[in-house]
């Protein structure tokens, strides 16, 4: 698809933009829920809007946004559509990974430039056949002769595989290298091949299309960042990921709460005088809705305030937290969800209402799984055994 | 002291490689130190030499080594005395 090159200065402001989105991803959410399908439509209008490098620095092009402005694009997003905002999110993730990593490497550098230029969307492959999802290990091994590099992974997940412009791989540094000691690469189309090993029909977030692919890919050695993987996963990876995650899960629990406070407000206007039975919940939950608002802006906050030290950025308790902002956030909205049902009643247990909220419901239940909440739970567990939590409100 | 980390490395199993085959300043997370295996050797180091990780230095930079870590400690020995 061709893009119309625009300057900064001509682009609208990017919720503005965002919110033209959203309109678009809103209209065919139902049909990429019941088919489970690519959100198309919604991607092509990210990419005309000009919104796919908001985060890359101005220097290479891009508007140099911060993760807030980014969590917030995510929000507006996730009220029209689950599936095109965690799309939209998990690609936003992996551009943050160049961001803070690629800059002084000039491959990198120069595929922000073209990231810009194409709007390319950026999937990742981390889950891996026989690891699972256990970012910080992996089988397959990148393995670089003469400059060029060659690496094949059984990527039992990678989301939007199919669509995407780029894929960022995860791999052990070299073939003689520990699980542990892992490198990520940036292959692009015409780099890799992927055989699809298994399919994605599931109950929620049905149109990440997140299947499993054979990957086969080689490039220039130059692909593969300069940086271990370990630090690109503590220092942008964890950090965007659930600040992000947490903010699409927002955008769908605000707009299932949306659903059910006009649902209230309809059965207020029929019965003047009276208060409807379901305002006590609706109250309730958007109280809910307020302490899940707050934790993702905490979260963002504490962010900013340790992107300042990088030993901030990899230190334990800044790891607690972030692990505490998805655990926190994921279960919440899915409380608000469940309670945005029991308000909207069947009006919103049926598909086909303007008070529906079963796909929210549905798209909210991945929350806890991706990225399971127990082996967060538990890897915090055991940071919990050195480190101890920040009691003051003002750091 | 390093002799006593290194000591500690090999007998808590803390990383898959020997201990021996590395220098002081060799990239413990490269040798295949993980998260969890970290904190772990953590608290046998606070065991070991009776001290206790301040929050401050809770961070990747203080295990990456050896040598850190025999800053990290004789730091906090210092203090104490």
């Amino acid at each position: 698809m061709a893009l119309p090159s625009r300057t900064i200065e001509e682009l609208r402001a990017p919720a503005e933009r965002m919110r033209a989105v959203a309109e678009i991803a809103a209209r065919h959410s139902a049909d990429v829920d019941r088919e489970g399908r690519f959100p198309r439509e919604a991607i092509d209008a990210l990419k005309a809007e000009r919104l796919m490098a908001v985060m890359i620095p101005t220097r290479f092009g891009g508007e140099g946004l911060g993760l807030l402005e980014v969590a917030e694009l995510c929000t507006i997003l996730g009220q029209a559509c689950g599936s095109t905002a965690m799309v939209y999110a998990m690609h936003q993730i992996k551009a943050s990974s160049l961001v803070s990593h690629g800059g002084e490497s000039p491959w990198h550098a120069g595929f922000m430039r073209e990231m810009v230029a194409e709007q390319y969307l950026l999937a990742s492959a981390t889950t891996e056949g026989g690891i699972g999802g256990d970012l910080r290990n992996s089988l397959c091994a990148v393995e670089v002769k003469d400059g060029r590099f060659t690496l094949e992974k059984d990527a039992t997940v990678i989301s939007y595989g199919l669509y995407a412009d780029a894929i960022l791989v995860t791999c052990r540094r070299a073939p003689d290298a520990q699980s542990s000691d892992q490198s990520m690469v940036v292959v692009k189309q015409g780099d890799y091949s992927l055989a699809k090993t298994t399919g994605w029909d599931t109950l929620g977030m049905r149109g990440t299309c997140s299947e499993g692919f054979r990957l086969v890919s080689s490039g220039d050695a130059a692909q593969i960042f300069p940086q271990p993987f370990s630090e690109i996963a503590a220092q942008s990876m964890l950090s965007a990921s659930h600040i992000l995650w947490g903010a699409v899960w927002f955008g769908i629990a605000a707009d299932a709460v949306a659903r059910a406070q006009a649902y209230v407000r309809a059965a207020a206007r029929k019965q003047p005088g009276s208060v409807p039975p379901g305002a006590l919940r609706l109250a309730e939950v958007v109280a809910m809705l307020q302490d899940m608002k707050a934790s993702v802006v905490a979260g963002v906050v504490r962010y900013e305030a340790a992107l300042k030290s990088p030993d901030e950025l990899s230190s334990i308790g800044f790891a607690v937290e972030m692990n505490n902002l998805k655990v926190t956030t994921s279960q919440r909205g899915a409380q608000i969800v469940t309670h945005a049902m029991l308000i909207t009643g069947l009006s919103g247990y049926k598909n086909d209402t303007p008070f529906s909220v079963g796909r929210h419901l549905r798209d909210i239940t991945s929350a806890a799984i991706m990225i399971s909440n127990d082996r967060i739970l538990s890897n915090t567990s055991n940071l919990l055994l050195v480190s101890r939590f920040d009691t003051s409100l003002v750091n | 002291m390093r002799d006593r980390i290194r000591k500690l490395i090999a007998e808590r199993k803390v990383i898959a490689v020997d201990v021996d085959s590395l220098s002081d300043s060799a990239d413990l997370y490269e040798a295949g130190l993980s998260s969890f295996a970290s904190i772990q050797f953590m608290l046998a180091l606070e065991d070991a030499f009776d001290v206790e990780f301040p929050e401050r230095m809770l961070t990747r930079k203080t295990f990456a080594s050896i040598e850190a870590i025999d800053r990290s400690l004789s730091e906090l020995l210092t203090e104490r005395v």
